[in-house]
Order: C-alpha cells, then sequence, then structure tokens
C-alpha cells in the first residue's frame, strides 16, 4: 500500500520535471532557419530519471528513518578518522603511510598526474587559509582569490622588473597579500555577516579589474609571461624535473601550513577566533580585542594566500586576471565548507576531492561543470556540516575510581 | 627563516628523489603524434572546437594514403577551456604522452601558459588563432608558429581602413579589455598616434557580459567620433550596435577578427548592416578552401565555424614540414617550415624567422544583406 | 551661446540618467528576489540569477516558436511573459525544494555552496540543453511613432522597461502590504519561531517567496533581453553579482531599500562610464558599496540590528 502510494507520488514528481524541463530540454528553436525541433525523447528520458532518482531518494530516507541504529553507526565512520588522530599509534601509522604516498606518487603516475596533484596541493594550503578567516574567525569572505592575485602579481612584476628569484619573493608576495588583508580589514571590521561578504566580493572584483585596466602597472590582461620558475640551488631544471620539483615544495608548503594552521587553532589566539565566530559580544566581554584578532585573522590568510599566489606564478610561468575570477574564491569557499569548516583534514579532504574532480570527469566531457554543480549540491544535502566535522578539543575529567 | 631552512633540508632530500627519477626518453612510435588542443568545452568551445574537426579531415584523408612515410597518425585531442592555469596542465599531458607536434593553443593567453612547456621539451606548436605579438615577436617561443596574422598586423589594417578609404578622421577606440580586444585597440591607438592619420576621440574599454552599453554609446556620440573601431568579440559588438541603432547613432562600425563571424550577423540581424569587420584574406577564389569546406559538410554536416580554415591550413604545413623532413624534430621540421611554401586553404605560405606566416594577410569585410562580402 | 551650451551638456546628463534608470530598474527586479529570499530564510540565493537567465530563455523560446507559427506580435508578448513568470517561478520553487529545504537547519554557510552549486548546474544544463552561443532575441517591442523624436535619449524600449518595473513594484507593495500571503512573510521574515506559533505556515511562506522573486527576475529577463536583443546561458551570473551588489546597498532584506539601492546602482554605473572611464565601471560601483557600508553598516535603508545580549 505504502508502495503504491510512493509509485504514484514519485510518478507526479517525474510529470512535475518534464512539465519543468519542457521548454529548454524539449524545444529547440533556430530563429535564423524558423525552424523548431521538438525533442520528446529528452521528456522521456527526463521521466524515467526523475522517477528513478526519487525512488532512490526516498529509499533512502526510509531506511534512515527506519533503523536508528544505522545512524548511529554512521556517526561512527564519520568520527572513523578521528578516532584515529586521536590515537597517537595509529595517527602515527597513518601519517606515514600518507607520507609515503605521496612522496612515491610521482614516481608512479605520470607527469601530467603530477602536475595536476601539484594544483590540487595549492588548493589545500589556499583552503588552509580561507580556513582561518571562514572556518575558524567565521567571516565569511567571497573575495579571497585577490590575495591570491596579490601574491601571484607581486612574483611576476618583481621577477619581470627586478629579475627577483622565487625563494626572495615567495616571503615579500606574503607578506603583500597580508598587507592588502589588513586595507581589507580595516574598513569592514564594523560589518557582520553577509555585508562583510558582499564586501569581500567587491574586493575581490576591484583588485581584478585594477590588474585588468591598469596596463601600465600590470600589463593588463595580456598579463604577464615567461616568469621562472623555482631556483633550486642555481641548477637548471628541465620541465620534468621542475614539475617534480613543484610537487615536493608543495607537499612541504602543505605540511608546514598544516603545522602553523593546526598549532594556531589551539593557541591564544585561535581560541579567541573561536569565541568571536560563536558570540562576538560574550567574546568582547570577556576581554578579547575583537578589533586585532579579526584583522590577525584577515592578514594570515592573506598571508597563505599570497605564498600560494608566488607558487601558482611559478608553476604556470604566465599569469593574467583571467585566473582571479569570483568564481576561483567560490571554489576554494567550497573547499572549506565541503571539507568541514574549521576542520584541516576536512579541507585537505575538500580540496583532493573538488579539485582533482574536474580533471578526472574530463572522460565526461562535456557534462563535466554539470555533474560538478549537482555534485556540490548532493553533497551539501546528503552532508550539511561537511564531510569531516570539526571536533573541538575536549578536556575529560575523570575520577579515579579507586 | 624556521621555514627557509626546513626548506632547504626538504629540498635536498627532493633532489635526491628528483635525481632517481629522471626518465628514459622515449623511443620513436611507430606512429605519428599530433596534438589538438584548445577550449572544447565551456563558453568559448565553439572557437576550439572547429580546429579539432579540421584536423580529423585532414588527418583522415593522410591516413587513408597510407600516412606520412609509412607511419599513421595518431590524434591526440586535449582540452584547456582557455585558461592558462588549465592549459599547463593540458601542455604537460600531451608533453608526457610524447606528441610530436601540437595543432593549438586557440586563445592568446593560454597559449603563452603553455608555451614554455613546448619549448623545453622541443616540440613544434603551430596556431591557428592566438594572435598576440608576444608568441612570435619576443622571440621567446622559437618553436611557435601560426597560419594567422598578428595583431601588429591587424590594428593597422583597421585603421587605414577606416581612415584612409572610409576618410573618417575621428576615432573612438572601444575595447572588451580582454587578452585579444585590448592589445588590437592599443596597437589601433598607438598607429594612429605614430602616423598622425587621424585623431583618438576616446579611448575606452567596456565590460564584458554587462547589461547595456547605453551609457558608452551615449559618450561614442558625445565625443563626435565618425568612425568606432572595437577591438573584442562579436557578443559585445553586437549589443553595441544594437544598441548604436536604438539610440539613432550612425557612426560606422570598424572591428576586428573576433567578430568577422558569421553568429554577429545572425544576433545583431538589421543593426549589422554596414559594419565592417578585418577577417583572414578572402579564399573564395582558392580551390583548397572550397574543397576543405565542402568535406567538412560531408563528414560533419554543418558549415565549418571559426579558424577553420587556419587549423586546415596549419595541419596540412605541419604534416608537409614531418614528410619532407622525414622527422618530428624541432629543427628539421623549422627548416622545411620556413624555405617551402606549401598549398593551404589560406593560401601557399611559408613562415618567417619568427614563426609568422608569410603571405596571409587581412581583408576587409562588410555585412551587406546579410551575409560577409569583401571590400574591393 | 550659453543656452546652447547649457542644452548640449544637460542632454547628455539626461542621457545618462535615463540610462542609468533603466540599467537600475533591471537591477532592482533582480535585486527584489534576492532581499525577499534573504529576509526569510537569510540565504544568499546564488542561484537567483541563473533564474533571471531561464525566465529570459524560456521568454526567447516561447516567443521564437510562436512567431514562426505567426502568432499576433501582442499575444506573443503576452504569452512569452506569462511562460516566462509561469517556468521561473516553477524553477525557483523547485530549487528551494531540492537544494535549501533539506538544508534549513544545517550550519549557515552550508545553504550558500548548495546555491553556487545549483548556479553551476542550471548554467549547464542551459548550455547543454540548448547552446553556448549567443542568440538573437525577437524584438518584441516595437518603436513607437510618438517616441521618434526623443528616441536618442530615451528609447521605446527604456520606458516600457521604466513602466513595466513601476508597475510591478507597486503590485509588489500591495501584495506584501495588504494580501495575506505578504502579511504572512512579514510576519515570517521578522521572527519565524513566532510565525509558527500564530498559525503561518511557514514552508508554504517560504514557497511563496520564491515563487514571488522568481517571477521578478524572469519579468527583468524578458525586458533586458527584447532590449539588447540577445541571450545566451551566461548572462545570470554579472546580472546576480550586480543585482546582488545592490540588494546589500540598499540594506538587504528590505524592500525599498532593494529598489533604492539598484537604482543607485545603475545611476553610478552610468555617470561612471559618462562622465570619467567606463574602465573603471565597476570599479567605482564596488567603491561606493564599500563607502556605503562603511558609514552605514546595514546599507542605506536596512535596520541596525541591535543584538541583545
Amino acid at each position: 500500500m505504502a508502495l503504491l502510494k510512493e509509485l504514484k507520488k514519485g510518478a507526479l514528481t517525474s510529470l512535475w520535471f518534464v512539465f519543468l524541463t519542457f521548454p529548454i530540454m524539449v524545444i529547440q528553436v533556430n530563429p535564423i532557419e524558423r525552424t523548431v525541433i521538438y525533442r520528446w525523447h529528452n521528456a522521456l528520458y527526463m521521466a524515467a530519471g526523475t522517477f528513478c532518482v526519487y525512488l532512490l531518494v526516498r529509499y533512502y530516507q526510509h531506511r534512515k528513518e527506519n533503523k536508528p541504529d544505522q545512524v548511529e553507526g554512521k556517526e561512527q565512520t564519520s568520527s572513523f578518522i578521528h578516532k584515529i588522530l586521536l590515537n597517537p599509534r595509529q595517527r602515527n601509522i597513518l601519517i606515514a603511510v600518507v607520507a609515503t604516498v605521496a612522496l612515491l606518487f610521482p614516481h608512479f603516475f605520470s607527469t601530467y598526474q603530477t602536475n595536476v596533484m601539484t594544483t590540487a596541493l595549492m588548493y589545500v594550503v589556499l583552503g588552509l587559509g580561507l580556513n582561518i578567516v571562514v572556518g575558524l574567525a567565521g567571516l565569511l569572505d567571497l573575495g579571497f582569490v585577490a590575495f591570491y592575485a596579490v601574491g601571484a602579481y607581486s612574483y611576476a612584476l618583481l621577477n619581470l622588473h627586478f629579475g627577483l628569484g622565487f625563494w626572495t619573493v615567495l616571503p615579500i608576495g606574503g607578506l603583500m597579500a597580508a598587507m592588502f588583508g589588513v586595507i581589507l580589514g580595516f574598513p569592514v571590521l564594523r560589518l557582520r555577516g553577509d555585508y562583510l561578504a558582499i564586501v569581500t566580493l567587491g574586493f575581490g572584483e576591484i583588485i581584478r579589474l585594477v590588474l585588468e585596466n591598469w596596463g601600465a602597472f600590470s600589463q593588463g590582461p595580456s598579463g604577464v609571461s615567461n616568469i621562472s620558475r623555482p631556483g633550486f640551488f642555481g641548477m637548471d631544471l628541465s620541465l620534468e624535473q621542475s614539475i617534480l620539483y613543484t610537487y615536493y615544495l608543495m607537499i612541504l608548503f602543505v605540511i608546514v601550513t598544516i603545522f602553523v594552521v593546526n598549532r594556531l587553532q589551539d593557541s591564544r589566539l585561535g581560541r579567541a577566533w573561536i569565541a568571536l565566530r560563536e558570540d562576538e559580544i560574550a567574546c568582547q566581554a570577556m576581554g578579547v580585542d575583537k578589533r586585532k584578532t579579526k584583522l590577525v585573522a584577515f592578514s594570515l590568510g592573506a598571508f597563505w594566500a599570497g605564498i600560494v599566489g608566488v607558487m601558482f606564478a611559478a608553476k604556470t610561468t604566465f599569469v593574467n586576471p583571467a585566473s582571479f575570477t569570483f568564481l576561483e574564491s567560490a571554489i576554494i569557499l567550497s573547499i572549506v565548507v565541503l571539507g568541514g569548516m574549521g576542520s584541516i583534514i576536512g579541507v585537505l579532504f575538500g580540496a583532493l576531492i573538488l579539485i582533482l574532480m574536474p580533471e578526472y570527469l574530463r572522460a565526461l566531457s562535456e557534462y563535466r561543470m554539470l555533474a560538478f554543480g549537482g555534485i556540490l549540491v548532493c553533497m551539501m544535502i546528503f552532508r550539511p556540516q561537511g564531510l569531516i566535522t570539526n571536533v573541538r578539543r575536549t578536556y575529560k575529567f575523570e575520577k579515579k575510581s579507586n | 627563516m624556521n621555514l627557509n631552512l626546513s626548506g632547504k633540508i626538504l629540498t635536498t632530500v627532493a633532489g635526491a628523489f628528483i635525481a632517481l627519477s629522471v626518465p628514459v626518453s622515449g623511443f620513436a612510435g611507430d606512429t605519428i603524434k599530433f596534438g589538438v588542443a584548445g577550449p572544447h568545452s565551456g563558453d568559448l568551445a565553439s572557437y576550439g572546437l572547429p580546429s579539432i574537426n579540421a584536423a580529423k579531415l585532414v588527418i583522415d584523408k593522410v591516413n587513408a594514403n597510407g600516412g606520412i612515410n609509412g607511419k599513421q597518425i595518431e590524434m591526440l585531442i586535449e582540452d584547456d577551456v582557455c585558461k592558462p592555469e588549465i592549459s599547463t596542465n593540458t601542455a604537460t599531458k600531451l608533453v608526457s604522452d610524447k606528441v610530436d607536434v601540437v595543432l593549438g593553443h586557440i586563445c592568446s593567453g593560454a597559449t603563452k601558459a603553455a608555451m614554455p612547456i613546448y619549448t623545453d621539451a622541443g616540440i613544434l606548436v603551430m596556431s591557428p588563432s592566438a594572435t598576440s605579438d608576444e608568441l612570435t615577436l619576443s622571440g621567446n617561443y622559437p618553436n611557435f608558429f601560426r597560419t594567422i596574422a598578428p595583431n601588429a598586423a591587424q590594428s593597422p589594417a583597421m585603421v587605414d581602413f577606416a581612415v584612409d578609404k572610409l576618410g573618417l578622421k575621428k576615432v573612438a577606440i572601444i575595447h572588451d579589455k580582454g587578452d585579444y580586444g585590448k592589445p588590437l585597440a592599443e596597437g589601433a591607438k598607438a598607429y594612429i598616434e605614430k602616423t598622425g592619420k587621424g585623431e583618438v576621440v576616446l579611448f575606452e574599454g567596456i565590460t564584458p557580459g554587462a547589461m547595456d552599453y547605453s551609457a558608452i554609446v551615449q559618450k561614442i556620440k558625445r565625443s563626435g567620433a565618425d568612425v568606432v573601431v572595437f577591438g573584442g568579440y562579436h557578443p559585445e559588438a553586437s549589443k553595441i550596435v544594437t544598441i548604436m541603432k536604438k539610440k539613432r547613432l550612425k557612426t560606422t562600425f570598424v572591428s576586428d577578427d573576433g567578430v568577422k563571424d558569421d553568429t554577429f550577423i545572425k544576433v545583431a540581424g538589421k543593426a549589422a548592416e554596414g559594419v565592417y569587420a578585418a577577417g583572414p584574406q578572402d579564399n573564395a577564389t582558392n580551390v583548397m578552401a572550397t574543397e576543405a569546406k565542402e568535406a567538412h559538410k560531408k563528414e560533419f554536416g554543418a558549415d565549418p565555424g571559426a579558424f577553420f580554415e587556419g587549423a586546415y591550413a596549419a595541419t596540412v604545413a605541419m604534416l608537409n614540414a614531418i614528410e619532407k623532413a622525414d622527422s618530428t624534430k624541432l629543427e628539421d621540421l623549422k627548416k622545411v617550415l620556413q624555405t617551402e611554401k606549401v598549398a593551404t586553404p589560406v593560401g601557399s605560405i611559408n613562415f618567417d624567422e619568427n614563426g609568422d606566416a608569410i603571405g596571409v594577410g587581412f581583408s576587409m569585410y562588410v555585412v551587406k544583406d546579410g551575409a560577409y562580402v569583401v571590400v574591393k | 551661446m550659453f543656452q546652447i551650451f547649457f542644452y548640449a551638456v544637460m542632454d547628455y546628463f539626461i542621457e545618462l540618467l535615463f540610462s542609468g534608470l533603466t540599467r537600475g530598474s533591471i537591477y532592482a527586479l533582480i535585486a527584489l528576489g534576492y532581499t525577499m529570499v534573504y529576509g526569510i530564510i537569510g540565504l544568499i540565493n546564488f542561484a537567483h540569477g541563473e533564474i533571471y537567465m531561464i525566465g529570459a530563455f524560456t521568454a526567447f523560446i516561447v516567443a521564437t516558436v510562436l512567431s514562426i507559427y505567426g502568432f499576433p506580435l501582442l499575444s506573443i508578448v503576452i504569452i512569452a511573459g506569462v511562460a516566462a513568470v509561469v517556468w521561473s517561478s516553477s524553477y525557483g520553487y523547485t530549487i528551494e525544494k531540492i537544494a535549501y529545504k533539506p538544508l534549513r537547519h544545517a550550519p549557515r554557510l552550508s545553504p550558500l555552496i548548495s546555491a553556487i552549486g545549483m548556479s553551476i548546474f542550471l548554467q549547464n544544463y542551459v548550455l547543454l540543453a540548448q547552446t553556448s552561443d549567443f542568440l538573437p532575441f525577437p524584438t518584441l517591442i516595437p518603436d513607437f511613432e510618438f517616441m521618434e523624436p526623443i528616441a536618442h535619449i530615451v528609447g521605446t524600449t527604456d520606458l516600457i522597461i521604466l513602466v513595466t518595473t513601476v508597475v510591478v513594484m507597486v503590485i509588489l507593495t500591495i501584495i506584501i502590504k495588504f494580501s495575506k500571503i505578504g502579511k504572512a512573510m512579514r510576519a515570517t521574515a521578522q521572527d519565524r519561531t513566532m510565525a509558527t506559533l500564530v498559525g503561518i505556515n511557514v514552508n508554504n511562506v517560504i514557497s511563496a517567496t520564491f515563487i514571488v522573486g522568481s517571477s521578478l527576475a524572469a519579468i527583468g529577463g524578458l525586458l533586458i533581453a527584447s532590449h539588447i536583443g540577445q541571450i545566451n546561458f551566461y548572462i545570470g551570473f554579472i546580472a546576480g553579482i550586480k543585482a546582488f551588489t545592490a540588494a546589500v546597498l540598499g540594506g538587504i532584506g528590505s524592500i525599498p531599500g532593494a529598489v533604492l539601492g539598484s537604482l543607485i546602482l545603475g545611476l553610478t554605473e552610468s555617470f561612471a562610464t559618462g562622465y570619467v572611464s567606463s574602465d573603471y565601471e565597476d570599479v567605482f560601483a564596488f567603491s561606493l558599496l564599500v563607502l556605503i557600508l562603511i558609514f552605514k553598516p546595514s546599507g542605506l535603508l536596512g535596520k541596525a540590528t541591535n543584538q541583545k545580549v
């Protein structure tokens, strides 16, 4: 009986979707030749597809509702990683395994795969940087890519005009970005939540537009090309060696970043950020300097973006403003939220999934971005708190029983 | 400091790994690997897909006739979405797949990002569409060739036409801030200022994709320009001419190769009438061009798209060079490309020492009764 | 002499004024959707720009089909308009049910990411089901004879856009102020829990908000597409961001604020292009936003929320 009802509802849903997608999926007009093509088979696919998806979703929901113990099991699997991390022995084994895989990766896969992985690692660091701002301090930043651009252009221009090398510019790029973080931070200190979001979005666009229009400074939309790759003790590296080298550099950056962010999280500053995120007023009442704490969050987040920006310029050897659009900011933000806000491992997973997915979805060719958007929505629906939720450090006081 | 120090330690370790993994260079395969790179998805796909078709047509024909010197040709098609950061991945993929020659990339920015990788690997690259001056004139990329004339040739062609031929002295230069349109517009401005013919009364960039361009059209009107020279692609151009018509502005509109696309006429409709655009030399009398077009229609059931002829020509030129040189080494190929003329749909061409094709140039076209016709 | 000069200057000013108002009106139609949704569920609905695009696309398809079948112009305008509104609001309704409703109690940023995903999905859906090419939008609004003398300042489509926007605003105000659903919307926006307690079906109110917001966006899409005469799958993205900016400028959540913010944004862009340079048009727009928010952190007409401790 219940099944029949479900089937009926499924049929209605698929009917609704056929109606919904009718003009765009079925009708194809050619305004020049003045012909209309009706692609009825699309409506049929749509109906069948929706019906199946509906039943699947209902089945999933049904199972979830009827088996509460199943849910508990799920919770356990989700905290599986935390369990490992809490146990020092298991943690060390895990770290060793990950490290070996990371070190050996380029030797088992092609240069292309290594290159893609390097890109993914760059996004890991970007994600960790944004995680400070959004995940820890709770400041929604939609223009993070601006700092990335500042870093990239610092290296590109300093390299072009003054011939400065990668290692010299690396800290300069980071500091420049951090400075811009403070510049952005000042006016927006008073803003809350979504007002902050739009101002940061505007800031990101302003930086991109200035780079695009101020040709004398940035060479405009043509960009800067022939940027030197990272130097390796003055040795001349061939392309493949240099890709390998960049890969290991990126691994190193990721390790350093994880280490620093991890320590920050547990520091006085990190606690202040989290307090600020949870309740601004209570936090101020506790004597935390809101101004300073926010500014530091902005500048530290920006610092990492700047560092990755320098890396980006060195890796692609070419920058132009087209690489720093709002969509890029949205992707970095998605990494943080998808992975689980405030969770370092979450960001790691988020970046690897979101950056590697489109690259490996190339098999789907033109359906690639469609799938990407769809998966983003589905992931949020099924795991709204992110893949790996951050577990607060807890201290348990246990009375000795004897 | 800390970072630097641990950096050094790790780089030493990394160095050891690098030393371990210098790959054995590949043996010459039994097929010739022909790479095709460009935007094959995303919003610029319509500029990249035609070159795949062009390469397919040529290669299928050659393969059916027994290949080149007994070797079959294999196509490696890679998408770069016209984004610099992706095009480096694309180029790395092609290089690690041991590609012999590459047709592409399509966008100048993506090409510039990808070139160092090919240059390092010593692979011949030929683009049907990347017009940035820097690619050939800077001398940074000795392995880069193209079958389209550079911006340096297109801007003067547009200006000369507007000022000398049409006799319009007051020029408003508008561009779309893109990596194609802006250098073109800047070139036009520099050319006018250098030659002293005409006068630039307005030089502005518009935001591509903005909702409407009424304000900029009003500004053109106020500037008192006789002619608008536009650098950019057809979507913006068609919006501007539509608004110009709406605002009853009858200023002549002269534009570039990005606008010389039939989509422009379809979208702008009546407003497109009388618009001038520079385009690759008229090939209506070229037998090979007509044949290529017919073959495309037969194979794919549609008219070829943007840069099809250039891509066809590039494929023919590269395969010819491989055949004549009987090698895929860059130096051998370059020698053939620079010395021997080859018949292609864009005319009989060879290449100068920079890599630009000799014998390709621009003709001016005008929209008349819903089609582009050559201005005599 | 002075008078001629004065007229020349004034003429240009008026031209820019109207082009700014036209732009601002379209922003307003989209921004209302953002602001209403934000007012009710506190979500920045990034997919809203895509709804606007789908509205315009539906209108394009329906209008072209009808004109091929030889319908008279007036009936084409009406049917295409109704179709655009019906389909966009259906999309708005469905998107809310699929992508936002399950996330109502999720962490604050999750629906935002879901919205970004939805936006990417819808763009590519239209791209794949239709085409990536730009398409000519049929001329739905013929040039009126009596407008000819001033057509160089304000064209027929500009006029229609302005008039339609005003009419739509009036209707919207009446709905919000006096209708039962409008009252329910305001109540829900003020306090969702309280609204539930007094017997308002919050789910229905949220759906209604999405439907109304999407309809407005569809009207905007239809108008702008027939103004510039072209359409493709990407038009929603930039329009969405601009409208969102306008909504925040006016104070997000406030309906008159969205309209005011949109007009200010449209005029700023137009005057910046006209008197300074269109190179920095968007820089001006965003700088204005930052400036206003520094002095009024919750937008022009937004209510400063007093935090209770």
